[in-house]
């Protein structure tokens, strides 16, 4: 393969570049209570993207003026580490990360119940360490684990998985190249058990068959992910019960 | 007593008629949906034969009228002392709460009495939704400035493993020890011995509680680990 030109992002036998099945996420690693300062934290990684979620909070809110009386308010900043890409990235925070500062805002939203802090603020940070495509649905995951790891009441988890069509073929959690080559790309984040789809973005062209597909294809791997969500809080309190 | 401990986590249901629910009760740790009721902190769940328990592991500490807390000092006013108490919201102390007479600000000034960073014992007096808490230092003689001991910070859902059941535990942790130990429901305890060395004791005895809440037999375990530790000091 000539530099610059397009890989086959599916091999002959079906397989993607990096050898997984079609339906297949990366290998995920998700650990939580990682930083001894927050009020709540959590380490996330989908294959070679790795992302720090730190929640502060609720606390009395820095500048008044921007206190809300009947609930909290939710700061979200989405942040991209100058290393975490393959060139050095500006550590200013471009026009893409305050955009998806926001989109993931609005994704935990409905799930945090800041009616019950009103007059304050939870401060959410989360820091892109290492980017290899599906940076936004990581830092979705990493957030929600953070959150629950802080103590402040949630109505559920929020999971995020990126789906993507490369060479005509749907395939679930695509990472840097199949982003760059492929047809499309669709993050989608869900509060599974409420069966409520919280975040949905779509780069390129679907057809109406194929996103139908596609979010099936979203709702399956995102339920595995809230199980493996659930899976790393509860070995965090098994250890409470045992003895 | 057939009891089963489970761990429950936000978005888990909470069913059954006979729900009960600790620490911060019903309106902070749970949510209604239909007629189903959730959990929305992560929290065990006991089931036991005639009721089920969801005590919360984590949560924030919201302030409420009757609550003793430790505060620290964060800023002195003209008539007032704004104070962290561990919670969302700054507590209010006012000078005439502290002084217990008239305050003039054009006269005297606050910061002879307590400045940035003092620690204070008191009670929450008033909070709702739409004011900051008033602290009050009507009502022990305990409330006031510590001016001796030391303060340690702990999970505020874990104060009432701290407290114990009709206070079990505190009490065994003062009789063992001999020190004054006053709890603030804000995580806040202040240790108040005459050797230095058994505050520190009593510290990694509470540490020991903070860490191992929620398994059972734990008084007896600490009141072990506390007359070993004692014996060899």
């Amino acid at each position: 393969m000539k530099y610059g030109e397009k890989p086959q992002l599916i091999k002959e036998d079906g397989t993607r570049l990096d050898g997984r099945r079609p339906e297949e996420p990366r290998p995920i690693h998700m650990e939580v209570g990682v930083l001894e300062n927050a009020d709540g934290s959590a380490l996330v990684s989908f294959g070679k993207t790795r992302v720090l979620a730190a929640v502060y909070g609720p606390r009395e809110p820095i500048q008044k003026y921007m206190v809300l009386p009947d609930r909290a308010i939710l700061r979200v900043r989405y942040h991209m580490a100058p290393f975490s890409t393959g060139e050095r990235k500006s550590p200013a925070p471009s026009r893409r990360e305050i955009e998806l500062s926001k989109v993931i805002r609005e994704a935990l939203e409905p799930v945090v119940m800041t009616e019950l802090y009103p007059r304050t603020m939870i401060d959410l940070f989360i820091e892109v360490l290492q980017a290899d495509g599906g940076t936004r649905t990581t830092g979705v995951t990493a957030a929600s684990l953070a959150l629950a790891d802080a103590g402040i009441a949630m109505r559920d988890l929020v999971s995020g998985v990126a789906i993507g069509k490369v060479n005509g073929k749907l395939v679930v959690d695509i990472d840097e190249v199949e982003d760059m080559y492929g047809e499309a790309d669709m993050p989608v984040a869900m509060a599974t058990r409420l069966g409520k789809v919280v975040l949905l973005q779509l780069n390129g062209v679907l057809s109406k068959e194929e996103f139908v597909k596609a979010m099936d294809m979203a709702r399956k791997t995102l339920e595995a992910i809230s199980e493996m969500q659930r899976k790393t809080l509860l070995e965090k309190y098994s250890k409470v019960l045992q003895s | 007593m057939a009891e089963e401990k489970i761990i429950v986590l936000p978005g888990d249901k909470l069913d059954g008629p006979n729900l009960e629910v600790r620490g911060l009760g019903r309106n902070y740790a749970t949510y209604k949906l239909g007629d189903e009721v959730y959990a929305a902190l992560p929290g065990v769940l006991e089931v036991t034969e005639e009721k089920k328990i969801y005590i919360p592991l984590e949560n924030v500490y919201i302030p409420k009228p009757g609550d003793i807390v430790i505060g620290i000092v964060v800023n002195v006013g003209l008539s007032y002392w704004t104070i962290d108490i561990n919670a969302p919201y700054n507590a209010v102390l006012t000078a005439q709460e502290f002084l217990n007479r008239p305050f003039n600000p054009a006269s005297e000034s606050l910061s002879l009495y307590l400045v940035e960073g003092d620690y204070v014992i008191g009670k929450i007096s008033s909070f709702d939704r739409f004011r900051s808490p008033f602290i009050t230092l009507k009502g022990s003689e305990k409330f006031g400035k510590i001016v001796k001991g030391k303060v340690i910070e702990i999970k505020p859902s874990r104060i009432p493993r701290v407290i114990g059941k009709k206070r079990s535990m505190i009490n065994m942790l003062m009789e063992e020890s001999g020190c004054d130990i006053t709890v603030g429901v804000n995580g806040r305890i202040h240790i108040n011995c005459d050797n230095p060395h058994i505050e520190d004791i009593v510290t990694l005895a509470i540490k020991k509680i903070e860490a191992e809440a929620h398994t059972s037999g734990l008084t007896d375990r600490v009141r072990t680990f506390l007359k070993d530790k004692l014996s060899n000091s």
